[in-house]
């Protein structure tokens, strides 16, 4: 299958990464060939297989719903590129 | 005495333990090497004036039945640090310093060592060759302008210079042992399960695991044993008994059954492996164990496999970079603005093709033909293995299909970087363990390595398997500091 530049901007969209014209050929380049590469799956059959969702064979275990640690919502904020007191601050999003 | 920094980790527990130098004079002498080694470029942060700080007050004394005492020690910058910058070779990280410690790490520093600064690695782990880093290439101690393979490249590099004793990686697809192999090192890759995830820099949850780089079998089982724990902030963490895998360390394989899976001779693979692997089996042949001629069917399908279910976890975990909790952030017009402009200047180029693969295998009208494809493959691919180990307690393989390359030389070409990772990636997709050694040198004089494949949790076996490869091989390193100032 053939990736061209309009499905790479609609997936650099839904992915939220801005691309130039230039990056958006080279990339619908690099796709084809991954694809290409990516599509020897077809060849095989496996319409009666079980698809593998985890690789722990274990049982995710329940815990108490207990605050283990609180009071550090300055640690939290303290990598934040934009914040106040006590919030991440973001561009306005309501008019 | 040998040189501090030629020692081995055990060398230098015991030399510590028995007061032959202290835990200041190593760290001096480690700190000393990676000053005078900045060309290698193994580092993106260093900690030496820390290093050397703790390492004088380190008091033997009170620490004599620490496993690593005062051993200083430099980590993957995958591993959150705290209160040190924590990048996964990414600049939408170049600023973000954790708040906590990630689990093995910590279980590190609990029995003694040091940090020693955090090694430079193929941004969020992505590449097989060090060169996605935003912090630039590392270069191979091995030849100059020679790839130190990926993503662990730091980290092998670091280790094969003698700059860190050992180190920790982590291998999703092959990234401990392929540059394990490129650089004449020991690299593990645990069952998934067996080292906690929590504090790693995600790439594919479902892949991920961490592992110990050495120069040494023995220094692999011991840094492996301090590494692993169950941890109940990792969900896939599991809950089982580890092993003393040091005291456990034995070279007797006699009886055992060893497997050699026939897909793994594949077509244009250079007659220097060919010749390795050869050798490889008359070794474990003339050690008293069987050799079983077996096969993996589905192993041609790994790869494409791996570039579904790897990109597509990829694509969810690094959601998360989106300039408002943490890391870099690039201002917009709107949020929605923000968050393009941010991501677009913050991911370099393969992590970018990453996540549009991912993005795309799942999205609406795809996910059957790719994603739960994969899935069903991938479940064929651990069946493959699951039948093989009825018959075989462990299997051999070359480690990579060639030595180190060039620097650019597979830079323009994403399909033929990823094919690097043939033998490696079966392993990860079916959550086993698998461990890379030396084993010899092709004509140019590159290292090669050879894999020992495991069943689950079965690490032990591995282990012993490489450890008595590895004295018949008797591989001695050609490594001449050229890069010393």
């Amino acid at each position: 299958m053939s990736i061209d530049q309009k499905t790479v901007k609609y997936i650099a969209k839904l992915a939220r990464i801005s691309i130039n014209e230039k990056k958006a050929k080279n990339l619908a380049n690099d796709l084809t060939n991954i694809f290409k590469f990516i599509e020897k799956l077809n060849k095989l059959d496996t319409k009666n297989i079980e698809p593998l969702t985890s690789i722990a064979e274990t049982k995710l275990h329940l815990r108490e719903d207990n605050i283990k640690d609180a009071n550090i919502r300055d640690q939290i904020l303290e990598n934040s590129p934009e914040k106040n007191k006590e919030y991440f601050v973001v561009p306005k999003v309501i008019e | 005495m040998s040189e501090i920094i030629k020692l081995t980790l055990n060398e230098l527990v015991a030399g510590i333990k028995k007061k032959k130098f202290s835990s200041h004079e190593v760290t001096k002498d480690f700190v000393n090497r990676c000053i005078k080694s900045k060309k290698l470029n193994s580092f993106i942060t260093d900690n030496f004036d820390n290093a050397l700080k703790i390492s004088k007050k380190f008091e033997i004394k009170s620490n004599q039945n620490k496993q690593l005492p005062g051993i200083p020690f430099a980590v993957k910058d995958l591993f959150c640090t705290k209160g040190i910058k924590t990048t996964a070779g990414s600049k939408i990280l170049n600023n973000f310093i954790p708040s906590y410690e990630s689990t093995v790490t910590q279980n590190i520093w609990n029995e003694g060592a040091i940090l020693l600064g955090k090694l430079n690695c193929d941004e969020f782990a992505m590449g097989s060759s060090n060169e996605t880093s935003f912090f630039g290439n590392v270069e191979n101690p091995v030849g100059k302008k020679l790839v130190p393979g990926g993503s662990s490249g730091g980290s092998a590099s670091a280790l094969a210079a003698n700059l860190t004793p050992a180190t920790i990686g982590t291998d999703t697809g092959g990234s401990i042992r392929q540059p394990a192999s490129f650089t004449g090192t020991v690299g593990l890759k645990p069952t998934y399960g067996s080292c906690s995830r929590w504090g790693i820099v995600a790439f594919a949850s479902s892949l991920d695991q961490a592992g110990p780089m050495t120069k040494n079998v023995k220094d692999c089982a011991l840094l492996f044993q301090v590494m692993s724990s169950y941890d109940q902030k990792d969900s896939t963490s599991v809950n089982f008994t580890r092993e003393r895998y040091s005291e456990k360390l034995n070279q007797n394989i006699k009886g055992m059954n060893i497997g050699i899976p026939k897909e793994y001779r594949v077509e244009g693979m250079p007659s220097d492996i060919e010749k390795l692997w050869k050798q490889g089996i008359e070794y474990i042949k003339n050690s008293g164990a069987n050799i079983v001629d077996i096969t993996l069917p589905h192993t041609n399908y790994a790869l494409p496999t791996y570039y579904i279910v790897a990109p597509a976890e990829a694509s969810s975990n690094l959601a998360r970079y989106d300039g408002v909790k943490y890391g870099l952030r690039t201002d917009g017009n709107n949020l929605i603005d923000m968050y393009e402009k941010t991501r677009s200047e913050g991911f370099g180029d393969e992590v970018k093709r990453r996540i549009m693969i991912g993005t795309y295998v799942l999205s609406s009208g795809y996910y059957d033909a790719y994603y739960l494809k994969a899935q069903k493959v991938r479940k064929l691919i651990k069946s493959d293995f699951d039948t093989a180990f009825d018959k075989v307690d462990a299997i051999l393989t070359p480690s990579t299909p060639t030595s180190a390359f060039k620097i650019g030389e597979k830079t323009n070409d994403p399909v033929s970087m990823y094919l690097n990772d043939i033998f490696t990636v079966p392993v990860n997709l079916a959550g086993l363990p698998a461990i890379s050694i030396p084993g010899g040198h092709d004509e140019k004089g590159f290292p090669l390595g050879l894999q020992i494949i495991g069943k689950a949790f079965e690490e032990q076996t591995i282990l012993n398997v490489a450890y008595c490869l590895e004295q018949k091989i008797n591989f001695k390193n050609q490594i001449k500091d050229w890069w010393l100032k």
